[in-house]
């Protein structure tokens, strides 16, 4: 399989320009500025590319919400806020791959008549920050980037906006409201960004994967892109799997691909001779899967759909036998609580009540009406607040509870956890 | 214009209403913490969830506008559950103090509670613990437990003090308001936050602990401290005025109070009020009768008004006292002198919005019944000065050497002091009347406490004067006296007062 995303990564110096432009790096631009803008979303909307920041959105369909008659400027803010527990693939793009973002972003720019890009970056990037930021610079002195990209007459400017440590403002409205100068809490919808986004003005706010993914598409063409994948899952995607497998690490696969595989001979299999316990396929927030739905379910949005989980960020956290699941939920729910913006009512409460009742069930004081109650906090949470962040810990609790209440339990009766 | 159902009832809208105004045109009243319709829609308090049919999730119907065909339900199971599981998230966290409670009577939380939920708490845990007094402001005081994050408060400082003072720091249940640093929430009205509080996280220092609410009584009244005239509730328990609420009047101050109108209820209470009519007698004075009162003002009165009468009447005073101050006057001596005195303060304060530096609430209604600021007096045997007068005009009435001065006055003060006779009278909280705004706008005020003492109404007094000195002047009641001074009923004056 060709790479889309990776295929720079394990070149010296894949970060600068010189490298980028040896293996063709901006090489879509001539092809692009001979497009209609319009043309540019057409192509994006048949190639089938889906949001990679875990909500799996059409992107092409998200470009074309843009109006076309407003007189406003219009923004591109791509989302670098990667928080997300167990996932790790935007931040390499950023290291070892930043012009293709840039080339990316010139493409979605242009396609949505952008002159300014923000990229938001997660404040704890430190490094990818400085990466991307000389890629900026390199890509400025080269003519890729500013007034007039080499003699298009097309303008585009790229900015670089650190957050600071908050997970919510990877929410695409948070991410808006901060880069504002404001408190980063999720906006109510409607007005969606396409129509009052970034400063009151349509924006489209892509994931940094979504945006890499477009230089290969406007290069190549749809029909090249969706080779790979299925057909309501095209293309390739990256999977970041961490936890009790013999390499960690990413991995682009195409989408589709068995996570069975990606386990077993990608990731060389569970380390220490351990069974495998559990995965959550798609960062923290998306449903867990048992060792057999795991083994039979492959990586892409419909199949894990239907396993009634999600690809989401695709952030596998692979667990063996050794994990408490009580552990990994409470883990879980320390995070969401602490993270909740505070917004909304049932979010604020219900992360830290579950919290709260997790840290005592997991201390063996639990009962087994606390598992009940946990299970309609978190229907109580779902799909009532501005954002999904309550949402995020709700899918866990029902998945974790419902699948592993064996253990839960047995940490009643022992009032300790079995594993220790 | 999108028609719709809202629980079984249709109702045709303007484009862009919002759900919960429509339920709430239609008399269904939807439960709501964070939506105010002065506001900008926050969407976080969830309260306000309802089911639409052929939506898939829950409706915030605060940010739901009205599409044709939308049928909702507010009383479905659903709706109810909702209601209560985002009431049941609320009071984790909340002390659930409302025995010590400010807001214990008016507070949305317990009225909700008792009308969506009543249930035992599921909540084992030890709660979130936060400060439960802190200092917002000089007026304003925070219990940060008490507070549901609403952000009414913050959203009233961003958009209509315009003052940007508060923010919320921290995450998810350690949120807690704060003014942004080096700041404090001393902005012109704060207090309307406390109003809009719906929760006693926010208390007025002024009022917090002095009364429980359902001791007070209401009156619709105005406001005296500026000539904007806002609408205000007044609120007292037993003969005391305890606080003003704003009242909703859109075309005067919409639903806001400036602070320092808010506090100017402390002169009704004032231990300073004169109670009894009094007489100087070589240079002490000496409490009279009512009837001795009247009996030897006539006397003096129909000896020498008629040479020369100098009528001074305050701009504190009603549109009805100086109608029929006037009329006495005239009836007096045909050619007596009309004045107006005003109370002045030093750089009074004012703005664009409700603060007017005329802190007077009747100078408009006391020219246009011809008595005008006068640069100086003319000389006059006889003086009758009804209500207060400013520093300088007490010096040139002390610079008339005047043989009679007579102050209808609602207080003991430098003016009345002045007098041969004060004569006590009742102030706008104790009597019916109305006031001219600056701009002319006739409203309404009610009688809200019992006269103590001899106060009456100062019409009355002269009533009573008017037939010992042997005129007759026709009128029994404040009505009669508008009705023939600015041809209103009070009726006419309708809930915005009318522009005269």
């Amino acid at each position: 399989m060709e790479k889309i995303l990776t295929q720079n990564w394990s070149l010296k110096d894949s970060h600068t320009l010189a490298v980028y432009e040896s293996t063709g790096g901006y090489q879509s631009l001539s092809k692009l500025f001979t497009m209609k803008p319009e043309e540019v979303t057409e192509e994006v909307k048949k190639s089938g590319l889906r949001g990679r920041g875990g909500a799996g959105f059409p992107t092409g369909m998200k470009w074309s919400f843009i109006p076309k008659d407003d007189s406003k400027p219009k923004y591109l803010c791509i989302n670098a806020d990667e928080s997300e527990p167990g996932t790790f693939k935007d931040r390499y793009i950023l290291e070892l791959n930043p012009h293709q973002l840039i080339e990316g972003a010139i493409g979605c720019a242009y396609a949505i008549g952008a002159k300014t890009v923000y990229c938001y970056i997660r404040g704890e990037f430190m490094f990818p920050y400085d990466r991307l930021q000389q890629a900026v610079d390199e890509a400025y002195a080269g003519g890729y980037l500013g007034k007039n990209i080499k003699g298009s007459g097309v303008d585009v400017d790229f900015y670089l906006h650190k957050g600071a440590g908050a997970y919510i403002c990877g929410e695409e409205t948070a991410l808006l409201e901060s880069l504002e100068g404001k408190r980063g809490y999720p906006r109510i919808k409607p007005p969606f960004p396409a129509v009052m986004g970034l400063f009151g003005c349509p924006t489209v706010i892509n994931n940094v994967e979504t945006i890499a993914a477009v230089p290969y598409i406007v290069n190549k063409g749809s029909a090249a892109y969706r080779q790979y994948g299925t057909e309501k899952s095209p293309g390739t995607k990256l999977f970041c799997v961490s936890g009790h497998v013999k390499k960690p690490g990413n991995y682009e696969v195409p989408l589709g691909y068995p996570l069975k595989k990606l386990i077993e001979e990608d990731c060389g299999g569970m380390r220490n001779g351990k069974a495998l316990k559990a995965v959550i396929p798609g960062g923290s927030s998306v449903p867990v899967l048992t060792a057999a739905e795991a083994m039979e379910v492959n990586l892409d949005y419909e199949a894990l759909a239907a396993k009634g989980t999600m690809l989401g960020s695709g952030g596998v956290i692979v667990m063996d036998e050794s994990v408490c699941m009580v552990k990994s939920l409470l883990n879980l729910a320390h995070f969401y609580a602490h993270e909740s913006c505070g917004q909304c009512s049932p979010c604020r409460e219900g992360t830290g009540w579950s919290y709260k009742i997790l840290k005592r069930f997991h201390d063996g004081e639990g009962s087994v009406k606390d598992l009940d109650l946990l299970l309609e906090i978190a229907d109580n949470m779902a799909g009532k607040t501005v954002c999904v962040l309550s949402d995020a810990l709700a899918m866990p609790i029902v998945s974790h509870i419902n699948k592993f209440r064996a253990e839960f339990e047995e940490h009643v009766k022992l009032g300790k956890c079995p594993l220790e | 214009m999108p028609t719709l159902k809202i629980d079984g009832k249709e109702i045709t809208v303007e484009p862009g209403t919002l759900v919960i105004e429509a339920a709430c045109r239609l008399g269904v009243s939807i439960p709501h913490f964070c939506y105010h319709r002065k506001l900008s829609i926050a969407g976080n308090c969830r309260m306000c969830l309802v089911e639409v049919e052929k939506m898939p999730k829950p409706q915030i119907s605060c940010n739901l506008p009205c599409t044709e065909g939308m049928v909702v339900h507010t009383q479905s199971e659903n709706a109810k559950k909702w209601r209560k599981n985002v009431l049941e998230f609320i009071l984790v966290n909340h002390p659930i103090d409302c025995p010590v409670c400010d807001q214990a009577g008016e507070c949305k939380l317990h009225d909700y509670y008792l009308s969506e939920s009543v249930k035992g708490s599921r909540f084992e845990e030890e709660k979130v613990h936060k400060l439960k007094k802190y200092e917002l402001g000089p007026e304003v005081m925070l219990d940060d437990e008490r507070c549901i994050m609403c952000s009414r408060c913050i959203r009233f400082c961003n958009e209509i003090s315009k003052t940007n003072e508060l923010g919320f720091i921290q995450r998810g249940n350690h949120v807690e308001l704060r003014p942004f640093p080096g700041r404090k929430l001393d902005n012109a009205y704060s207090v309307n936050t406390v109003d809009i509080c719906p929760v006693g996280a926010l208390t007025s220092r002024d009022f917090r602990f002095k009364q429980r609410v359902w001791f007070l009584q209401s009156a619709d009244s105005i406001c005296t401290g500026c000539s904007t005239g806002c609408n205000i509730k007044l609120q007292h328990n037993k003969g005391i005025v305890y606080r003003y609420l704003p009242r909703q009047n859109e075309a005067v101050n919409q639903v806001w109070l400036c602070d320092k109108g808010r506090l100017s209820y402390k002169e009704i209470n004032d231990e300073n009020r004169l109670l009894l009519p009094e007489k100087k007698s070589e240079g002490t004075w000496q409490i009279m009768g009512p009837e001795g009162t009247l009996l030897e003002l006539s006397q003096v009165l129909k000896e020498k008004a008629a040479d020369s009468l100098l009528a001074i009447a305050s701009a504190q005073s009603s549109n009805e006292n100086i109608f029929a101050f006037k009329k006495f006057a005239r009836a007096l001596n045909a050619k007596a002198v009309l004045a107006s005195s005003r109370r002045e303060v030093k750089d009074p304060d004012s703005d664009d919005f409700l603060i007017k530096a005329d802190k007077n609430p009747n100078s408009f209604g006391v020219e246009k019944l011809g008595f005008k600021k006068k640069a100086s007096f003319s000389k006059a045997k006889v003086v009758l000065v009804l209500g207060e007068m400013n520093e300088a005009d007490q010096k040139k009435l002390t610079d008339l050497n005047a043989e009679l001065i007579i102050v209808f006055s609602s207080h003991k003060n430098s003016c009345s002091e002045l007098a041969h006779w004060k004569i006590p009278v009742t102030l706008f909280a104790e009597e019916e009347g109305s006031f001219c705004n600056f701009e002319g706008r006739v409203q309404k005020f009610n009688a809200a406490l019992k006269a103590k003492g001899q106060m009456k109404p100062a019409w009355v007094w002269l009533k009573d004067l008017a037939k010992k000195v042997g005129v007759e002047m026709k009128f029994s009641s404040a009505e009669e006296l508008l009705k023939e001074g600015f041809k209103l009923d009070y009726k006419d004056l309708g809930v915005e007062g009318k522009v005269v």
